[in-house]
């Protein structure tokens, strides 16, 4: 790998001993032919076709479950009280945990110069923004009357009411809605170059129309670049805080309340690692069977895979500490509810969940200190489902235990989901798939303008005798 | 025959485009455009192209924001809707930071991305550097120089026969 010359966007090499970021041999035009065709000539591959048909179904699953829960109202779930929240906020907070990595790989990658996010973060921000969507749905569906979902807004209306600012609900309802718009129009702006890139490649007249209308008459003027990567860096800026404060602002719906194993300030940076953690093991999940099937094993190298399961490890291991502190500060403040609910997890009805969520989360990626497994494909593959496992068992286990035993043993009871919350959340997995199938069919999924500039070929010689004016 | 926009110098590498670009001003050139499929490093440098308005508008977004969002949330807990919510004073402004820093990015990305399709006048449907079918490659691997009519120095003959000294590709005429 060549070095680059100056201190641009692309800077370092890797050491010797790592995969490149792109393989050798392609050129401006090989990179844009071999991204540009998955869309505009291949012939669509029957994984896809039949991913598509299965995501689908499982989508006019969730549309029968959905529709079922309006007629009838929640009662249909098997949410209860004390248990007010089951599935609908344990989905909600995995999926906005998915959503995270995203906007992790696009911005804070971006601004600490991570040459290698370049391949993964297109499809990442997708990925974003269709956990986002689903993540956005439970707390609407929850609210029994979701069709009402707009009086979570501050507007003028004729009932004279304005939201409670201080109810960290409301926080998440700012927070959640500032996260999609601006995932998507960092999306977007990222989309732009290779919008115009598929309308100049497109034979199709309908392809070419809709592509040009999206790339907004984009020439790739300097001037245009000039200030378009001005705004991009500025976006990444603006976005790295937004990502840390969601999360954050998600664990406040349960650290400002009073219950106990909630109660607690580990809650915030736990939950921001989890939500990487998380993130992270769904684009491995995704990108593994993407790079096979597209052949894209050029643009995604193992360096990708590796860098992601090191991240993985890292988050992992902060959730870990997270799990610890949770166990020692039930223990250490002295009091007998917090002290509870840690016994009620290791060892109350719910043992299996939290025992299960242990192995996932803590002991399982130990494996990835290994360097052998860290650098094979299926074992990354398997380890990536196991950690989304384990997170969405982690948000079980949050909710449900402390909610079902709090602190009137005459209140307690137990939660049992029911078939329509189980139909809710695998429709949810099968609405982002199709989403995701539907994305990768019609849009590029990898950047190539970004990929251009990764190649030796894309930095300026400056000879001698000029010198810029 | 139609109008004249410019004449347009293809060439292959991002290095050739910025020397090409050097030459064209010291030659005394100053109404072109330089057209790339990706970010070249120094290109708008070498053009004469410095603006810092792209900052300054986000700058201004994320200030509108904020002030907006937090007058928002004061103004419907204050004035509109006062409650004595536990006992919680009626102006939490603790609790308001987390919605005000919300708007505040909210407003500041929106200014950016707006205020760069602004300022580069986008979207535009229609521009006469597409009439070069060549140019269909500036989204592909090829780096365009368009020096425009409208320059001082502009000649048909002359500002083309400078340009084939550059060694381009093809030197082609931009219809309006």
């Amino acid at each position: 790998m060549e070095a680059s010359h100056f201190p641009g966007r692309h800077v370092t090499a890797a050491p010797e001993t790592q995969a490149p970021v792109i393989q050798p041999g392609h050129t401006f035009a090989s990179v844009t032919d071999k991204i540009s065709a998955i869309v505009l000539t291949r012939r669509t591959p029957v994984a896809w076709l039949i991913g598509f048909a299965i995501s689908f179904l499982i989508t006019m699953m969730l549309l029968a479950a959905v529709g079922w829960l309006f007629v009838k109202g929640i009662g249909i779930w098997g949410v209860n009280i004390p248990v007010g929240w089951g599935f609908a906020i344990v989905n909600f907070v995995w999926w906005i945990g998915i959503g995270h990595a995203g906007t992790l790989i696009s911005a804070i990658l971006l601004l600490l110069r991570q040459d290698w996010r370049t391949s993964i973060n297109r499809f990442a921000e997708a990925m974003t923004l269709f956990a986002v969507a689903c993540a956005g749905l439970f707390p609407i569906l929850h609210l029994g009357r979701p069709w009402l979902a707009y009086w979570l807004l501050p507007y003028p209306n004729t009932m004279s009411l304005w939201p409670q600012f201080r109810s960290p609900l409301v926080w998440d309802v700012f927070a959640v809605t500032t996260y999609a718009t601006v995932s998507f129009l960092f999306w977007f702006v990222g989309l732009i170059p290779d919008l115009a890139t598929l309308r100049d490649r497109a034979t199709n007249r309908v392809a070419r129309i809709a592509y040009g209308t999206l790339a907004l008459g984009w020439r790739g003027s300097a001037r245009h670049w000039y200030r378009y990567e001005t705004a991009y860096l500025l976006l990444a800026g603006l976005a790295t805080p937004l990502v840390v404060s969601v999360h954050t602002v998600v664990s406040f719906d349960f650290a400002i309340s009073i219950l106990p194993g909630w109660h607690t300030t580990i809650f915030p940076p736990y939950f921001v690692a989890g939500a990487i953690y998380s993130g992270f093991a769904m684009v491995m999940t995704l990108a593994i069977p993407l790079r096979a099937i597209y052949g894209l094993q050029d643009f995604i190298t193992m360096r990708h895979l590796e860098n992601m399961a090191k991240v993985i490890l890292v988050t992992g291991l902060i959730v870990a500490y997270g799990y610890g502190i949770e166990a020692f500060m039930g223990w250490y403040s002295g009091n007998g509810y917090e002290k509870y609910v840690v016994v009620n997890r290791l060892v109350g009805p719910y043992w299996p969940g939290y025992w299960a969520l242990i192995l996932c989360n803590v002991i399982a990626p130990q494996v990835l200190w290994i360097t052998r497994l860290r650098t094979n494909v299926i074992a990354l593959f398997v380890m990536a489902i196991v950690v989304n496992v384990g997170m969405w068992l982690e948000r079980f286990v949050i909710v449900v235990t402390s909610l079902h035993r709090d602190f009137l043993p005459s209140s307690w009871d137990m939660y049992w989901p029911t078939k329509y919350d189980w139909a809710t959340y695998f429709g949810t997995i099968g609405l982002f798939l199709m989403l995701l199938f539907l994305f990768i069919r019609v849009l590029p999924m990898i950047s190539i303008f970004e990929l251009r500039t990764l190649l030796p070929e894309a930095h300026v010689k400056e000879p001698e005798d000029l010198r810029v004016i | 025959m139609p109008a004249l926009y410019g004449l347009m110098a293809e060439f292959r590498s991002p290095t050739d485009l910025v020397d090409a670009v050097v030459r064209a001003r010291q030659a005394g050139y100053q109404r072109m455009d330089a057209y790339t499929p990706f970010p070249v490093e120094g290109l708008a440098g070498a053009l004469g192209f410095h603006e810092r308005r792209v900052p300054l508008i986000v700058l201004l977004g994320g200030l509108t924001g904020a002030v907006a969002g937090y007058a928002l949330q004061y103004w419907a807990s204050v004035i509109a809707y006062p409650m004595n919510i536990g006992g919680r004073p009626h102006h939490s402004w603790p609790a308001f930071i987390v919605p005000a820093f919300e708007t505040t990015v909210l407003f500041a990305a929106f200014a950016a991305v707006l205020g760069m399709l602004a300022l580069n006048g986008l979207p535009m449907p229609y521009h006469p550097v597409f009439n070069v079918p060549r140019f269909a490659l500036a989204s592909r691997d090829r780096f365009f120089l368009c020096i425009e009519a409208e320059d001082p120095k502009f000649d048909r003959e002359e500002t083309r026969r400078f340009l084939e000294t550059l060694e381009p590709r093809e030197v082609s005429e931009v219809e309006e």
